[in-house]
């Protein structure tokens, strides 16, 4: 492919681009809700959106990649349809994935929403009392001496030489 | 050298074995491991004292420059011999001193052994990074052994604070290795210290190498972690914190000393810390009760002294420190295993309750006598002589006076105090003492309670394996001292590399002078001290209650405390735990940088046109109206619906572009996609639970919003800013030349880029395994369920799968006919398992539409699986089919049916198609080609004519194994496992409300709810 031919057919094509973009618009809005449900539809669009934005970044339409039915010319781009094609396919495993998470959460809660997490929210409200979040030994001033600790640790040794 | 790591290796994997073999005798065993080390430094001795000692190197990773490169100069023959000396040693004495019974001996021989080990590699190692290897792993060893009892807090703590400590000077140490090796160009250990590079950088690196010295070696503000590794059982105090790991931090002053001690940090550094560490550690060391620790904190103060010996960088005191660092291994790991022996006779440590204890174990307290003879600098003991040397380079020292005075003048100092501790160490073990009252002993100590005086007469004689080998290091202590010629020769060698000053001398006289005086009044100044011990510590008790300073231990405590809290704010600030936020953080910044860089930066195509063909603006309009009344839909079908909608348009996109592969794909996914989220979302409830959120829908939506513009000004500008051909021009005619194929997207990913779909497939294995044990929550069993395992959903053995778990109802009586046990003989059915599905549920037209598409269909999967590298389709497509082949049977047939159909684990499929790909790179990788490459054979064969396969095309099978696998797994689980669990739970509900009799069948009852029973028959939702 010559350059020049390159700049003639590089003219986008308005109507995928506004196809891109509602279905990344729709997908973002979805995958902000809480409905585990919800977050997966919206990430279907969206991938949906990105595997286009990757077919439009790929160059312009042509014939399909098959040697003698298309000549090399005037092919569409094979490498971002194999990048599309394994994309489809993982989007199926994570659905998947993810309507087995959903149901789960059903199971233990009833519901399939996204709660925060308990544990972070926790440190957090320690944190805003200055209250240690966890148990740290090393950080603990247990006010004893060492002469005190040594008092209390002896070895394992043998019992024949303590008789 | 990498002889004696190979030996220690073998000895800590062996450690355990033998431990269970021969108990603690296999101690025995293990010191052959840092015996042999000695005698390997031994054996090279004399030629290393002429400087021809062996060098060895390894390449290693070539790429980080890390090689194993090993040399033995005097300073590293010193150490080795010290470090295998000693534990050869102290691990002899290990096989007595533990109890038969003692828990954790296995791990306690191989972390012994393995840190024994790591040091020979520390002091041996010529390339720094390798010593920063070996210099880790003395910290974790020892972080283990001060850990050994684990169950008491108080050795919890001090492994935790030693490990903290030592790791952090250690990353200091890291970065100052990787500056200096930067700045010098070489990581090899003799040519950075032979060549020092000029620079600040240089002057910065030296001080963060220093810091982790400073740390291992314990020096003033770290030592307090010394004393607290006094948690440590008794030999591993004699060796790691006397001997050899504190040394670790010497031994890299004393490494460095030649090419930067002339830096003035690193002697502010070295003769400040040093100092502070000798005159603290001496003072502490007055008033421990602890034998132990009084040995600790002198250990602090010698490591002081003999930092500022080796640091100072004159040729003389370099000697005498080298000196010192000998006799004080000796000593010092002495005193500890003469400690351990009077711990173990007596059951004590404490000074103040032991009595008697020379007069009835004289051997042990020969040993002892011997040690603390050669500590506090009597004549003729090897301490004596390192001292003496010492003095004699301070007094003729070469620096600036004032420097000089004020370090002879701690260092006298220092051993003043060194001389009235190790008074009062052997006092405090061995004399018999009279005993006193309770009240002075409680106003002397300060603490309220003293226990009373041990009684001498229960001991007796000891195990030769506890009291030789301390014996032997302190024989040793007065042996070294009679032959000071013999050490001179020995360690000259390296003194001499330093760059300053005068050679210095080792002698056991060296005649009248300033320095005998020092010598004399130091020893006198220290027995008053001793003698007058209940003043000074009477003494030191009232400063510390005047002074109130902080104990450095107290410092560390808070710190870390400190630390907790702000690790605490950062996380509460940063970590919200809400993924919605999560999100909205990583979209904003989409927006904000790369959207804005797009929009701001780019030169915008000049012309625009609606479409290639108006049928894309069909398509694109519906994709645009379903995705939005996805947004909007409340009710969780209705959204998958128009979600899928959406993905038919995609689909019809890919094939307007010129993307055959891809549409059929898209449909085959899109279609399997449908029917799981139907199987999973007949669980939930209908609609989407309601959250009048206004304002956050409003910043959901302008996020949305902005993501889409910014992705669209992407796909506006990427097209336009290629400016380089793309790759995958060369692909048409590499598919057909060695691809064999003319399917170019399907060549793509079986061969030019098959490690990608290597990956993809090893990913939906993980995705079908994380469905699975999500959702069969009891256990999953190898299992296929048949026709033949159907369990009766009631006693009366009606078929129960979609049941409720009642008997069906009357309107289903036609087609009960052929479910009945035994029908199977009577009439064919149209499916094998059709008749385990309850009558109510079956449909006759869909059995025979079934019946006759399943077939069909997995023949076409086998054309579009063999076809596909020469047209459209492939694995992928081709297990899709076969997926939704099995979906069919499963949706006309019940989960039993889904057995008979694919009598196979999902978990086989999976496995043995990631197998069969992996095995086809594997086999060309054999046959002598890269991995994965593809072969072309062709030959002829009768009635078939041409046959021309690619061993790529195996690829694609187990391509298409994994992808049938996955759809497999989904449906067993997602479909088959959720319809046990509706039943079961069906049953559960009808049973609590009492609707069913003794046999099992719905009751016809006033009292049960007419939705209960509705609900037990229909499909049980909540």
């Amino acid at each position: 492919m010559s350059g020049a031919q390159h700049a003639v057919e590089m003219t986008p094509n308005a109507v995928l681009v506004l196809a891109i973009g509602v279905l990344v618009a729709t997908g973002v809005y979805l995958m902000l809700e809480r409905s585990l449900t919800r977050v997966l539809i919206g990430f279907i669009l969206l991938g949906n959106g990105v595997n286009l934005l990757l077919l439009v970044a790929g160059g312009a339409a042509g014939g399909a990649p098959i040697v003698g039915e298309t000549p090399v010319g005037k092919m569409s781009d094979p490498l971002v349809q194999a990048l599309i094609l394994t994309a489809i396919v993982i989007t199926l495993g994570l659905t998947a994935f993810i309507l087995a998470m959903a149901y789960r959460s059903w199971q233990l809660h009833g519901h399939d929403e996204v709660q925060d997490d308990v544990e972070d929210r926790r440190i957090a409200r320690l944190a805003a009392r200055n209250e240690p979040s966890f148990e740290d030994a090393d950080a603990e001033e247990s006010g004893e001496t060492l002469d005190d600790t040594a008092a209390t640790v002896r070895d394992e040794t043998d019992e024949e030489a303590a008789e | 050298m990498l002889e004696l790591l190979v030996a220690h290796l073998a000895m800590v994997l062996l450690a355990p074995a033998l431990v269970s073999w021969l108990g603690r005798r296999a101690f025995l065993v293990l010191a052959l491991a840092p015996a042999s080390a000695a005698a390997y430094a031994l054996a090279w001795s004399s030629r290393v004292a002429d400087g021809h000692g062996p060098t060895q190197h390894l390449e290693w990773v070539p790429g980080l420059d890390l090689s194993l490169t090993f040399r033995l100069d005097s300073l590293s023959w010193l150490m080795l011999l010290l470090v295998g000396g000693v534990g050869a040693l102290v691990l002899v004495y290990c096989s007595a001193y533990f109890s038969a019974s003692a828990q954790g001996l296995r791990r306690f021989s191989a972390t012994f052994v393995g840190f024994a080990g790591a040091m020979v590699g520390l002091v041996t190692a010529d390339d720094m990074l390798l010593l920063f290897v070996f210099w880790e792993l003395t910290t974790v060893a020892s972080y283990v052994l001060i850990g050994h009892y684990a169950e008491r807090k108080a050795s919890r703590r001090a492994a935790m604070q030693a490990i903290v400590l030592t790791t952090a000077g250690g990353l200091a140490m890291l970065a100052g290795v990787v500056v200096l090796g930067t700045a010098a160009g070489t990581y090899r250990l003799s040519e950075v210290v032979a060549h020092p590079p000029p620079g600040t950088a240089v002057t910065v690196a030296i001080v963060c190498i220093l810091a982790g010295a400073v740390t291992k070696s314990a020096l003033v503000p770290f030592h307090f972690w010394l004393p607290a590794a006094m948690a440590a059982p008794t030999p591993v105090s004699a060796y790691l914190h006397a001997a050899a790991m504190v040394k670790a931090g010497v031994y890299l002053v004393a490494r460095f000393a030649p090419g930067y001690s002339g830096l003035l940090a690193w002697q502010v550094v070295v003769l400040v810390l040093g100092c502070g560490t000798l005159l603290l550690g001496g003072y502490r060391a007055l008033r421990q009760h602890d034998l132990k620790l009084v040995l600790a904190f002198g250990t602090v103060s010698q490591l002081g002294l003999i930092i500022v010996l080796v640091g100072l960088g004159t040729r003389s005191a370099a000697l005498a420190g080298l000196a010192m660092v000998g006799a004080h291994a000796m000593f010092k790991a002495a005193l500890f295993l003469v400690t351990g022996v009077v711990d173990a006779a007596t059951g004590t440590r404490d000074l103040r309750r032991l009595t008697g204890v020379g007069r009835r174990m004289p051997l042990t307290a020969t040993a002892g006598g011997l040690a603390v003879a050669s500590m506090i600098g009597l004549p003729p003991f090897a301490g004596y002589v390192a001292k003496e040397a010492g003095l004699e380079s301070l007094v003729h020292g070469d620096g600036p006076a004032w420097v000089d005075a004020a370090v002879l003048t701690a260092v006298a100092a220092g051993s003043v105090l060194t001389v009235a501790y190790g008074l009062r160490f052997f006092w405090g073990a061995f004399a018999s003492k009279a005993p006193r009252p309770e009240a002075t002993v409680a106003l002397e100590s300060g603490t309220a309670a003293v226990e009373p005086l041990i009684d001498p007469s229960r001991l007796h004689s000891q195990s030769p394996f506890l009291t030789v080998p301390p014996l032997v290091l302190g024989v040793l202590g007065l042996a070294t001292a009679l032959v000071p010629h013999l050490g001179e020769h020995l360690l000259q060698p390296y003194a001499e590399t330093y760059p300053t000053g005068e050679p210095g001398h080792l002698a056991l006289w060296g005649g009248f002078g300033p320095v005998l005086a020092i010598t004399v009044t130091v020893l006198a100044l220290g027995a008053l001290a001793w003698w007058q011990r209940a003043r000074v510590e009477g003494l030191q008790l009232r400063w510390s209650a005047r002074w109130r300073v902080p104990e450095a231990d107290a410092v560390y405590r808070r710190t870390m405390r400190r630390l907790d809290d702000s690790a605490a704010d950062v996380t509460s600030v940063t970590q919200r735990g809400s993924l919605p936020f999560y999100l909205g953080v990583i979209l904003v910044v989409l927006v904000a940088l790369p959207g804005m860089v797009v929009i701001l930066g780019t030169s915008w195509p000049v012309s625009v046109r609606w479409w290639n063909q108006p049928v894309q603006g069909l398509a694109v309009l519906a994709i645009v109206i379903s995705s939005i009344l996805a947004a909007r839909a409340r009710r969780r079908l209705k959204a998958v619906f128009l979600a899928g909608i959406a993905g038919y348009g995609n689909a019809l996109l890919f094939l307007l572009h010129g993307a055959p592969d891809l549409a059929l794909t898209q449909v085959l996914v899109e279609t399997v996609t449908l029917v799981v989220m139907v199987l999973v979302l007949r669980r939930l409830p209908p609609y989407f639970s309601n959250r009048p959120l206004a304002r956050s829908r409003w910043t959901r939506l302008s996020i949305g919003v902005a993501s889409g513009l910014a992705v669209m000004a992407f796909a506006l500008a990427a097209p336009h800013a290629r400016t380089a051909a793309p790759v995958s021009d060369q692909f048409a005619e590499g598919a057909s030349t060695y691809g064999g194929g003319k399917n170019v997207v399907n060549v793509t990913l079986v061969d030019i880029r098959a490690w990608d779909t290597m990956g993809e497939i090893s990913v939906l294995l993980v995705a079908a395994t994380g469905v699975a044990s999500l959702v069969f929550i009891r256990r999953r069993t190898g299992k296929v369920l048949r026709a033949r395992d159907a369990v009766p959903a009631v006693d009366g053995g009606a078929p129960g799968v979609w049941s409720g778990g009642t008997v069906d109802d009357a309107s289903a009586a036609l087609r009960r006919r052929g479910t009945e046990p035994g029908a199977h003989d009577r009439m064919r059915a149209w499916l094998p398992a059709g008749g385990t599905l309850a009558p109510q549920r079956r449909s006759v037209v869909f059995e025979v539409v079934t019946r006759l598409l399943f077939h069909s269909m997995v023949v076409f999967a086998l054309f579009l699986l063999f076809s596909g590298h020469n047209g459209p389709g492939g694995g992928f497509a081709a297990g899709l089919v076969v997926g939704i082949a099995l979906t069919v049977r499963y949706l006309a047939g019940g989960r039993y049916e889904l057995g008979e159909a694919a009598p196979v684990s999902p978990g086989v499929l999976l496995g043995s198609g990631l197998f069969l790909s992996v095995g086809v790179g594997l086999v060309a990788l054999l046959a002598g080609g890269d991995a994965l490459q593809s072969v072309i054979l062709e030959w002829h064969v009768p009635l078939l004519g041409e046959v021309h396969l690619v061993t790529s095309l195996f690829f694609d099978v187990g391509v298409f194994l994994v992808v049938v696998g996955l759809v497999l797994d989904i449906l067993r689980s997602l479909g088959a496992e959720v319809d046990r669990q509706i039943d079961a739970d069906a049953r559960a509900m009808l049973e609590s409300q009492g609707a069913l009799d003794d046999e099992g069948r719905l009751r016809e009852r006033a009292d049960v709810p007419a939705d209960v029973r509705g609900e037990g028959t229909r499909r049980a939702g909540t």
